[in-house]
């Protein structure tokens, strides 16, 4: 009888990469319905065609590239990264927008770096930052909250998705009286003009923690990032380090002067601190790898994004502080090696 | 508008300085660069690449621009290295069929050595001891499997053997 | 008394479906007597026993037949009485390979008479240790290193000794039975190492999910009313048992890189040395027999059997039930850091601890491995500290100065990175492969530094002997010169003088 030979150890891997990515996108799933209950279906034609979009552009680079199609389209990265991007643009845009910035995200940011794990920028957010940087006007028409008692003229999904399609609306709506500036844009602009955060925090836009509908949408994208956590698809140092030094700087800020600078709670419950924490910050193959060196960029990005915030350009940084730290990750990882078993240092 | 150009200006200056400095204090002379390409050749002196030596080559690869493929017994790895720290492309060897491999080292066969001396002083390593008239035999810890004492043997003794055996 | 606090844990590790109640159910089966023995002489560390009987002799189990080649290697025996059929080269398991050795085949016969069997007496200290490698006694852990060998350790003072009892391996259920059926035995042999390396305290250290052995110990120690032995549960996680690990888990002390826990003050012996040292030290029985765990999903009895060393498995497998259907893999060892065989005509040797059959495939098939996507899952779990994800980096970019920074040479090759990498990377055979390299790569270039200097010694003597010739030359040729020169005006005063003469 012949036996085959196979190196050790005989047992096969407890998890797999397509494994992760289902349990990324499951918990997406909370935040994705309070997303379309405040903010309508816009979302769903957005995931729809950036996902689209990327399983495209990532089939035809790895078709350049001369790799295996199936495996990798299968492993639902792409996905992924589509559905974050779909995220970070307004529920009301163009179809264009979606399609470029989860094209960019692929060709650009993943696979002109090596495809899966080369990548050394987050796709999803190096996919964000080309839009906003070449559209910004699209990408800060966001629609307000869709809640009939908020006094804003809504939109319904026929009327979306002819937007989406052809870049009208039906003549009975007007695009500047149906999109809003973000909570946090408001705020950036307000401060700039010399209105003080308790005058702009009465406006309609804004709640009790953070903007209108924002803070549960980030709550449920916590819930979807404990799932994560629970499931040991991420660890809990970059999310926790991030979310803690972005609320320490906004606590002693807030401190200091509580009419211009916004307070921890709306600093955590607006924009996309959350998500970012728990999903964009915490991408294995951009992020630093040992718990350590994990702590260290985690703290970072909250640091960062608080400054853009604060002193930026952008009303949110989140995209650009964690594209700034992915840069400092070779060094990161280099000064936080563990110690060798056995070997003094 | 001044105080950009100010910034702008102070900024160039200081890199510049910064540049002067590390280029006064990281610069390479030649003879570094061919030290480094000396050591990533194999160092055995069997002169397949048409030079006397390895230094006398890696010198001529920085002063002559010699391509990078001639040393058959380093192979395509050593040009490989030698590639990607000179930040040329790669070419295979070519240069002989009969490659050196460092896993071989020369054998002189006891029978048919008439004690010539000849593969002797051919060896760039010292590696065969043996005196005029009595039989000469190989050191193989020391043997590079150059090959370079074969030609000389008038008796053609000297085989190449697989080195662990 | 107790010097150490003992700690539990050690940096990295993971947990494994233990699978070790496929076997650990049964009592170990004690009747198994192949019709033949093929006993391998390279059985150890070191060098190869030699064989002392002739073909056609007959001999009685626990005769020597092959005698130890070296001062600290050790014997070999007869693990039972039958007639040598022959002395050849067979195929056997060795080290993580099958290689071939000399082995003496034996028919066996059932009169299994016993040779000269009682406890034996020791002059001295190193009478003792003698007799223990004359008794063939390896540690039974996997490794076989001479036992006598490890507790000769003299250079530096050994304070505690660990009974390794962990057993952090899958599957693997042979030292539980072992300490579940002998316990007193185990603790006897443990009490008489520590009187040999002279330590003050014995900790058996077993893992929490076997119940039943650290009852059985832990009686087994009132029993015995001995204060310095000491029974440590420590948490399920592998690889707890290995003897580094073991050492940072109780001590909290590393051992430095290259060197031994006894290094560090501690001994680590397997419980089944100690129980095979006891047999030895009451009995006067060399070590002929080992407990094996044959288990799997192949097999139809899966259980603990005692086998007569030299055992061919597909015997021991036909006296567990033989095989349950279509065997995919024969692995010797635990499922982790045990290795694949390809025939079964093998024998079971001293470092066999189990046989696993399995039916499933247990490797990852090429279309499932993704690339790294550097989630780092690998770096808490590797118990040696290493970043297993920059290491395959540094190997598929041929970069060996780096992985020597990175520490591959420490890689224990445990196998945690493996289990936990969503890439379904095979990073134990690649660090394997990569190890391979870099002795390739760090001999080759010691080669080529010996030959450079010695090409530059040549060339110094050669052109120093050039300078001598030169200059002896040109010595030469000025004395001849000057020589000349006077000689011949020497010359011409004469012939002139001849001429004047003349006239």
């Amino acid at each position: 009888m012949n036996f085959p030979i196979n190196s050790s150890p005989h047992v096969l891997p407890i998890t797999s990469v397509p494994i992760i990515m289902r349990h990324v996108l499951y918990a997406l799933i909370p935040s994705t319905i309070v997303y379309v209950w405040y903010f309508g279906f816009g979302i769903f034609i957005n995931m729809l065609i950036a996902s689209i979009a990327a399983l495209i552009s990532e089939a035809i680079m790895l078709r350049i590239r001369n790799r295996p199609i199936k495996p990798s389209l299968a492993d639902g990265s792409a996905i992924v990264t589509a559905i974050l991007i779909a995220f970070s643009i307004p529920p009301l845009a163009p179809w264009w927008l979606p399609v470029l910035g989860a094209s960019s995200a692929i060709v650009l940011a993943k696979h002109l770096y090596g495809g899966i794990g080369a990548n050394i920028f987050n796709p999803a957010m190096v996919g964000y930052a080309i839009l906003l940087l070449s559209f910004p006007v699209q990408m800060t028409h966001w629609i307000p909250p869709q809640i009939e008692n908020l006094g804003f003229q809504n939109i319904d999904l026929w009327s979306t998705v002819l937007y989406s399609v052809t870049g009208s609306l039906p003549s009975n709506l007007n695009l500047d009286a149906i999109t809003q500036a973000t909570p946090l844009d408001i705020v950036k602009g307000g401060l700039k003009n010399g209105i003080s955060i308790n005058e702009l925090r009465s406006g309609p836009l804004f709640s009790q923690l953070g903007g209108y509908g924002w803070e549960w949408i980030n709550i449920f994208t916590a819930f979807g990032g404990v799932y994560l956590l629970y499931k040991g698809i991420i660890r809990w140092h970059i999310p926790v380090s991030l979310l803690t030094s972005i609320t320490i700087f906004a606590a002693l800020f807030y401190l200091y002067d509580p009419n211009q600078n916004l307070s921890p709670s709306f600093h955590l419950l607006s924009g996309a601190t959350v998500l970012g924490a728990f999903f964009i910050a915490t991408d294995p193959v951009s992020a630093a790898a040992t718990n350590q060196g994990r702590l260290i960029y985690g703290a970072s990005i909250g640091a960062l994004t608080y400054a853009i915030r604060t002193w930026g350009g952008y009303p949110d940084g989140l995209a650009f502080a964690v594209l700034l730290m992915n840069l400092m990750v070779p060094l990161i990882d280099r000064f936080t090696t563990p110690k060798i078993y056995g070997q003094q240092q | 508008m001044a105080t950009a150009t100010v910034i702008f200006a102070g900024i160039a200056i200081v890199l510049a300085i910064l540049l002067i400095v590390s280029s006064h204090y990281l610069s390479t002379t030649e003879n570094e660069v061919i030290d480094k390409i000396e050591s990533l050749l194999p160092r055995i002196q069997c002169a397949q690449c048409g030079y006397p030596g390895c230094r006398p080559y890696a010198a001529a690869i920085v002063t002559d621009k010699a391509d990078i493929n001639l040393c058959p017994p380093g192979g395509n790895e050593t040009v490989r290295r030698l590639a990607k720290f000179l930040g040329s492309d790669f070419s295979p060897v070519t240069k002989y069929s009969t490659t050196a491999n460092l896993n071989e080292i020369a054998f002189i066969s006891e029978e048919l050595c008439i004690g010539c001396n000849l593969c002797l002083r051919a060896c760039p390593v010292d590696a065969i001891v043996g005196t005029h008239q009595s039989m000469h035999t190989v050191i193989s810890d020391h043997c590079t499997g150059c090959r370079l004492c074969i030609p000389p043997c008038p008796v053609d003794c000297i085989s190449l053997v697989s080195r662990n055996a | 008394m107790l010097k150490y606090p003992l700690f539990q844990s050690f940096y990295g590790g993971v947990h494994l479906e233990s699978h070790k109640n496929t076997s650990n159910h049964k009592q170990i089966a004690r009747d198994f007597l192949p019709s033949r023995l093929i006993i391998p002489m390279n059985q150890q560390f070191g060098s190869d026993a030699i064989p002392s009987v002739k073909v056609g002799q007959l001999i009685q189990k626990g005769e020597v037949i092959g005698k130890p080649a070296e001062k600290n290697t050790t014997a070999v025996h007869a693990s039972c009485s039958g007639r040598v059929g022959a002395i050849e080269k067979h195929p056997v398991p060795t080290a993580g390979k099958v290689s071939t050795s000399t082995c003496v085949i034996i028919e066996t016969n059932d009169e299994n008479n016993i040779a000269a069997q009682k406890p034996p007496l020791f002059k001295n200290h190193l009478d003792k240790l003698t007799a223990i490698n004359h008794a063939g006694i390896v540690g039974l852990g996997g490794a076989a290193f001479p036992t006598a060998e490890k507790l000769n350790r003299k250079s530096s003072h050994c304070e505690m000794l660990i009974l390794n009892g962990a057993e952090c391996e899958p599957y693997i259920s042979c030292d539980d039975l072992l300490m579940q059926e002998h316990a007193t035995e185990v603790l006897r042999g443990a009490l008489a190492m520590m009187e040999i390396v002279g330590a003050e305290l014995t900790v058996v250290v077993i893992e929490k999910d076997k119940p039943k052995a650290i009852e059985a110990i832990s009686n087994a120690i009132e029993t015995i009313g001995s204060k310095c032995i000491r029974l440590t549960d420590i948490p399920t996680m592998y690889p707890t048992g290995g003897e580094r690990q073991l050492v940072e888990a109780l001590t909290g002390k590393e051992v430095p890189s290259g060197k031994y826990p006894i290094d560090v003050g501690c001994i680590c012996q397997n419980v089944g040395t100690a129980y095979a040292l006891d047999c030895f030290f009451q009995l006067g029985e060399p070590l002929i027999n080992r407990i094996v765990t044959v288990t799997g999903q192949g097999v139809k009895n899966p259980q603990n059997v005692a086998v007569p060393i030299g055992a061919p498995i597909v015997e021991l497998i036909k006296f567990c039930g033989g095989y349950d259907g279509e065997v995919s893999q024969l692995i010797l060892g635990g499922n982790m850091m045990g290795y694949t065989v390809d025939t079964d005509q093998l024998p079971v040797t001293k470092s066999t601890n189990c046989i696993i059959t399995t039916k499933k495939a247990t490797t990852p098939k090429p279309f499932e491995i993704w690339p790294c996507i550097r989630c780092g899952e690998c770096i808490p779990v590797c118990p040696v500290r290493l970043l297993p994800q920059q290491i395959l980096k540094a190997y598929e970019n041929k970069n060996f100065e780096e992985l020597g920074k990175l520490g591959l040479s420490e890689c224990i090759e445990c196998g945690c990175c493996d289990v936990v990498c969503p890439s379904h990377i095979p990073l134990v055979e690649n660090f394997r492969k990569a190890k391979h390299l870099r002795m390739q790569e760090i001999k080759s270039s010691e080669l080529s530094n010996a030959a450079q200097k010695r090409y530059e010694l040549k060339t110094q003597r050669l052109s120093s002997q050039h300078a001598n010739t030169e200059k002896l030359h040109a010595d030469l040729k000025e004395s001849i010169k000057e020589s000349s020169k006077n000689d011949m005006i020497k010359a011409a005063v004469e012939r002139s003088k001849k001429r004047r003469d003349k006239k």
